[in-house]
């Protein structure tokens, strides 16, 4: 990439968004909109900055539910494709299970998890999370097992390789790109369920239960604050498996 | 031919794939072929005759629906299990994320090898195949033509009495294809393996072989067999009479007639 392409490629997305946030400032301003309405974004920077230290901690109480659920899902997503894709019969049975799982509203199943765990534990907020990285994790990963090109397939069987030398050496090790696809949607998948998790009770200390209680108690810009602290999390995340898998993209790349 | 000297015995054998799409399709037809221990047979014809299927057959990556196959006097299955044969695909089929080394340790990882021994054996075809510079290199760092002697170096891992190879030239340039053939000559010299060798040129058919199995289409059988004596394979037999002579008679049997105008060697 060159140093022409660079900046358009960086500029351009950075030039539209000081344009609108000036749109954005003069609107609000020159029509007097009211805070409960649409704050100002200098309003919403401002309640950021100050209560930065509470937005970290609300972060990193939801960041922590979000990461928990994604290591939970990821792995149970894997496990499972893995076991699927060996076993025939298994990936029939689990496919309705999973159509059903990909189209309901998992956050839907938070107040369930809490009354089965209890609303103050964190339990149900990291499953809600799981079961909805789990769909993408386990569709992606099985995927990706059976993208194995038949000449390596030729390979294993004039080699007698066991099924689990199979797995072990040629199916696993070819899925990881799919597997790191999965995650990285996984992630976001992760964070929104988590938050959204909260504005279902409990003592939650996290973002989703600010922006709510912040809402109830008329400080919209604080409200505000606090989803711009979501969107920084979900950024987090999603940038770091996006990095994760171009980075595994690049190692394959001249397959 | 006495039993011990027999590599690979195809007796009476039929193959017929039964697809939905296609229905049945008569890959072969009445194949009969024995191939002597340390011999280099190479079997040519047009697509679809059968070629690639009679190979698969033998390395019991396919069935077979009627006949007998035995491969050192065990069934095809047997003889795969007891890896009595090395293979090498048109495609190099390496693992990506493998390192050179590490592609041609495969079949002895799979194995069970000790990583001592391991180590030695692939430092020995690394030094073979001339690319002990490139044991740590990833596959997509290689041309087609080092990817292609990596593959045929991990055929040779487990030092087979017999090679499969399926058209593994077939994706080379001309000059690269040259140079691998007369590698794979030297090679088959020093460890007195057998070869089948499927291809579908003439030159690299009648240059390689001692005899050359010529197979024809629908149903897939064998129409003709071709000694070809040229004795010693060497740069210069590539100019020489008899060489011509063989490529003459290998494709007056593909085409059941002399061409009119017999030119020189066509290129694939």
């Amino acid at each position: 990439m060159n140093a022409g392409s660079t900046a358009r490629t960086f500029l351009a997305p950075v030039a539209l968004g000081v344009l609108a946030i000036a749109l954005w400032q003069a609107l609000v301003v020159a029509f007097h909109v009211e805070p409960f309405l649409v704050p100002s974004p200098f309003g919403i920077a401002g309640a950021f900055t100050d209560g930065a230290s509470n937005i970290l901690t609300a972060s990193m109480a939801t960041g922590l539910n979000a990461l928990i659920g994604l290591a939970i899902g990821a792995v149970s997503g894997v496990f499972v494709a893995i076991m699927a894709n060996a076993l025939g019969f298994l990936d029939r049975m689990l496919v309705p299970l999973v159509a059903a799982l990909a189209v309901i509203p998992i956050v839907a199943l938070a107040p369930i998890f809490y009354a089965m765990f209890g609303a103050a534990a964190e339990t149900g907020r990291q499953l809600v999370a799981a079961v909805a990285v789990f769909v993408p994790m386990y569709l992606n990963t099985l995927h990706g097992l059976r993208q194995a090109e038949p000449v390596h397939r030729d390979l294993m069987r004039s080699y007698a390789a066991t099924k689990e030398q199979t797995n072990r050496i040629l199916l696993i090790p070819g899925a990881v790109p799919y597997v790191l696809t999965g995650l990285k949607i996984g992630s976001s998948l992760a964070v929104i369920s988590a938050l959204i998790a909260e504005y279902f009770g409990g003592p939650a200390k996290g973002l989703g239960r600010a922006i709510t209680s912040s809402a109830a108690a008329s400080n919209y810009t604080v409200a505000w604050a606090y989803v711009l602290g979501a969107v920084l999390l979900g950024a987090v995340f999603y940038g770091v498996t996006a990095a994760l898998e171009s980075f595994a993209h690049r190692r394959r790349s001249g397959r | 031919m006495s039993e011990a000297r027999i590599a690979v015995h195809v007796d009476k054998v039929d193959k017929i794939f039964t697809s939905r799409k296609a229905g049945e399709v008569h890959a072969l037809s009445d194949v009969s072929l024995d191939v002597a221990a340390g011999e280099f047979v190479s079997l040519i014809g047009p697509s679809g005759c059968g070629k690639s299927t009679l190979m698969r057959l033998v390395a019991d990556l396919d069935s077979i629906t009627s006949g007998e196959i035995t491969v050192f006097g065990k069934t095809p299955e047997q003889a795969r299990k007891d890896q009595d044969y090395g293979i090498a695909f048109q495609q190099a089929g390496l693992l990506p994320w493998r390192s050179v080394r590490a592609n041609i340790e495969l079949p002895l990882e799979i194995h069970g090898w000790e990583a001592r021994d391991k180590k030695e054996r692939s430092d020995e075809l690394l030094e073979l195949i001339g690319l002990a510079d490139f044991a740590d290199h990833r596959p997509d760092q290689l041309s087609g033509g080092m990817k292609q002697r990596v593959a045929i170096a991990r055929s040779l891992a487990e030092r087979p009495r017999l090679l499969l190879m399926d058209e593994p030239f077939g994706a080379l340039d001309e000059i690269t294809r040259e140079h691998m053939q007369n590698e794979l000559v030297a090679l088959c010299q020093e460890t007195g393996a057998a070869v089948i060798f499927v291809t579908h040129s003439i030159p690299e058919a009648v240059f390689l072989s001692d005899r050359v199995v010529v197979m024809s289409p629908r149903p897939g059988r064998i129409t003709e067999i071709i000694d070809v004596k040229l004795g010693e394979r060497g740069e210069d037999l590539r100019e020489a009479a008899a060489f011509y002579d063989g490529v003459t008679a290998v494709r007056t049997a593909l085409h059941g007639e002399t061409p009119a105008g017999a030119r020189g060697v066509e290129n694939r």
